[in-house]
């Protein structure tokens, strides 16, 4: 009833949080699939096994430091630069860096997994290997490269609320506020519309997932 | 023309793949490339197109040395054709069967006739199957658009590596008998590699037999099975290859042309005579001409002694067509047993006769010609 009352009385601030929270993600997970993708798709070229295996290790490691500490982590790091070193950027960083292990590894794993035959007749037809990539191997492997996105969404728009700890904007501000002022109903909702703005995510990022999956693919 | 000369192929391991082989193909041949697994019958086929580069040595395409060209361009102008079909799942019917006309920037236009036209030939109606997905076909079909796919540019060569080796052996025999049809219309220069001698046989133009990388034998299919030139030719094709080379030969090798013949009106007692000056106890009864209609015997004669030949004639005789094997005349024989089939062209007119005798004398010099008895023959 709280709650209620309390989404009664703020729906624009809380609006205005939603869409903040939305613009977080929007933000870095674009930037993460380019990155992770054109990544995925150089280490799984011929001949970069180990290159493949330390960034995928790496990025694995990534994905294990709490996300409270690389916000910290990253604070020191981006003055040295002279870059912000809160709100928007680091926060968009960080969620860059936590969306690329599943990205990439959906990408390298999707790539190298596409079946050899495939290419070898790609090639005996006389593809170059830039036509085999974007003729062949892309487009087989589009479903689990959207599969990584759709994870590395619904893992960032949760981390995305612990960014308000460094000064982002975001559904994070109810819940860090409701905290420190032992306000039920403001964590309640702050934690409520992360998990509809997730579900929500969900949802359309599988619906995106069929509709890019290559016709044949289907059946 | 493709002509292999001293062509190597040692991977940096130190293995020698293919071991200095020499042969060429002619144009509009079918050439196996044949041999247990191991032996580098596709390492020589891939270092035609060059997926597999060569160590040492020259592949000449029409006399231009296959390194001097662009490596891309030439594989356009080589079909294509793998054992696991390779087709491209994402991809319809028609744009698997355009791959290459795409790479050439063929229109629209011409692609999708070229797809119609091809999908024709392999026996696919174009309005169900083009826009079908590989997945919604079955084994069978998806291997002929494999096919399809190979002569999509309409190349000259082309290269084809187990094309039938992933589907049960009934529709493999089907595929085998279109493909050969259609071969004899498009006429092109094919490179077939198979491990699988009765494939060879049937296919091949020409059986180039390697082991351990080197070229073993190199002749057309009938002399591979009748000469076999060592050992290991004749373990590889086999005890039975003079079954084998029976299913190679037509009726028209082995009969006898223009044999004697009777009318039906003929009398009994001229045709006793024809058969003591013959020699046989059988003769052809042919009517309108040279139509076949039956034939009569000796005890049949005798025993009705006067009348006419149509009196002791019997009608239901088997026959031969021409073009049919020896192994498949061989078979009606028996099932009949007679020692004598004629053999007739396709509007039932007589063409020859073919006994058992000389089947018998023919599988005799088939292992007598060259190389003496298989001495497990003997026992």
């Amino acid at each position: 009833m709280e709650v209620w009352n309390y989404i009664n009385g703020h729906w624009m601030t809380i609006g205005n949080w939603t869409l903040d929270h939305l613009w977080l993600i929007l933000v870095s997970n674009s930037l993460a699939v380019f990155i992770g993708v054109t990544l995925g798709i150089f280490i799984a070229g011929k001949g970069r096994e180990e290159i493949a295996d330390t960034v995928l290790y790496l990025a694995g490691i990534m994905m294990t430091i709490p996300s409270l500490a690389l916000f910290g982590l990253l604070m020191p790091f981006l003055s040295a630069l002279n870059l912000p070193s809160i709100g928007f950027l680091p926060a968009v960083i960080a969620l860059i860096l936590y969306g690329q292990l599943p990205i990439l590894r959906n990408t390298y794993t999707a790539i190298r997994e596409v079946d050899p035959a495939m290419i070898e007749a790609g090639r005996g037809m006389g593809m170059t290997s830039r036509q085999i990539l974007f003729k062949i191997k892309l487009p087989l492997a589009v479903p689990v490269i959207m599969a990584g996105l759709r994870n590395a969404v619904v893992i960032n728009i949760g981390i995305a609320t612990i960014a308000v700890f460094i000064g982002a904007r975001g559904l994070g501000v109810p819940i860090f506020r409701g905290l420190r002022t032992s306000r039920m109903d403001m964590i309640i909702t702050g934690a409520v519309f992360v998990s509809i703005l997730a579900l929500l995510a969900d949802g359309l990022l599988a619906l995106a997932e069929k509709k890019f999956t290559p016709e044949g693919l289907k059946k | 023309m493709i002509k292999l000369e001293n062509v190597k192929k040692v991977y940096p391991d130190g293995t020698e793949a293919v071991k200095g082989v020499n042969f060429e193909i002619k144009d509009g041949e079918l050439c196996v490339l044949l041999g247990p697994s191991g032996c580098g019958k596709t390492t020589t086929m891939k270092m035609i197109n060059r997926l597999i580069p060569i160590t040492e040595g020259h592949i000449y395409i029409d006399g231009t040395d296959n390194r001097d060209m662009d490596e891309n361009e030439l594989r356009r102008e080589m079909g294509y054709a793998i054992q696991e079909i390779g087709l491209f799942p994402h991809m319809t019917v028609a744009e698997n069967i355009s791959t290459v006309p795409t790479l050439k920037n063929w229109s629209a236009q011409e692609k999708e006739d070229r797809v119609r036209k091809l999908l024709g030939l392999m026996g696919m109606d174009p309005d169900e199957f083009a826009e079908k997905y590989p997945t919604e076909l079955s084994g069978g079909q998806r291997q002929r658009v494999g096919v399809a796919r190979s002569l999509g540019a309409d190349p000259p060569i082309m290269l084809m590596d187990e094309p039938f080796g992933a589907i049960d052996p009934i529709t493999r025999d089907r595929l085998q008998d279109e493909f050969l049809k259609i071969q004899d219309e498009i006429q092109k220069t094919i490179v077939f590699v198979t491990h699988d001698i009765n494939e060879a046989i049937k296919m091949g133009d020409k059986v180039a037999l390697l082991k351990d990388g080197e070229l073993i034998q190199y002749s057309p299919p009938a002399e591979l099975l009748a000469a076999p030139k060592n050992r290991f030719v004749r373990d590889f094709v086999g005890s039975d290859r003079t079954l084998k080379s029976l299913r190679l030969m037509k009726v028209d090798e082995a009969m006898k042309e223009s044999p004697r013949v009777v009318k039906e009106d003929q009398d009994l007692a001229s045709v006793g005579k024809i058969m003591n000056e013959e020699e046989v106890n059988y003769l052809i009864v042919v009517e309108n001409g040279n139509k076949l209609k039956g034939w009569v015997n000796r005890e049949d004669v005798e025993e009705v002694g006067a009348g006419t030949v149509a009196d002791a004639m019997v009608t239901d005789t088997g026959a031969a067509e021409i073009g049919t094997s020896l192994a498949d005349a061989l078979t009606v024989m028996l099932e009949r047993d007679v020692a004598n089939l004629p053999v007739v062209d396709g509007d039932n007119n007589l063409q020859g006769l073919l006994t058992f005798h000389d089947l018998q004398s023919l599988i005799g010099e088939t292992y007598t010609e060259r190389g003496g008895k298989h001495p497990e023959v003997k026992k």
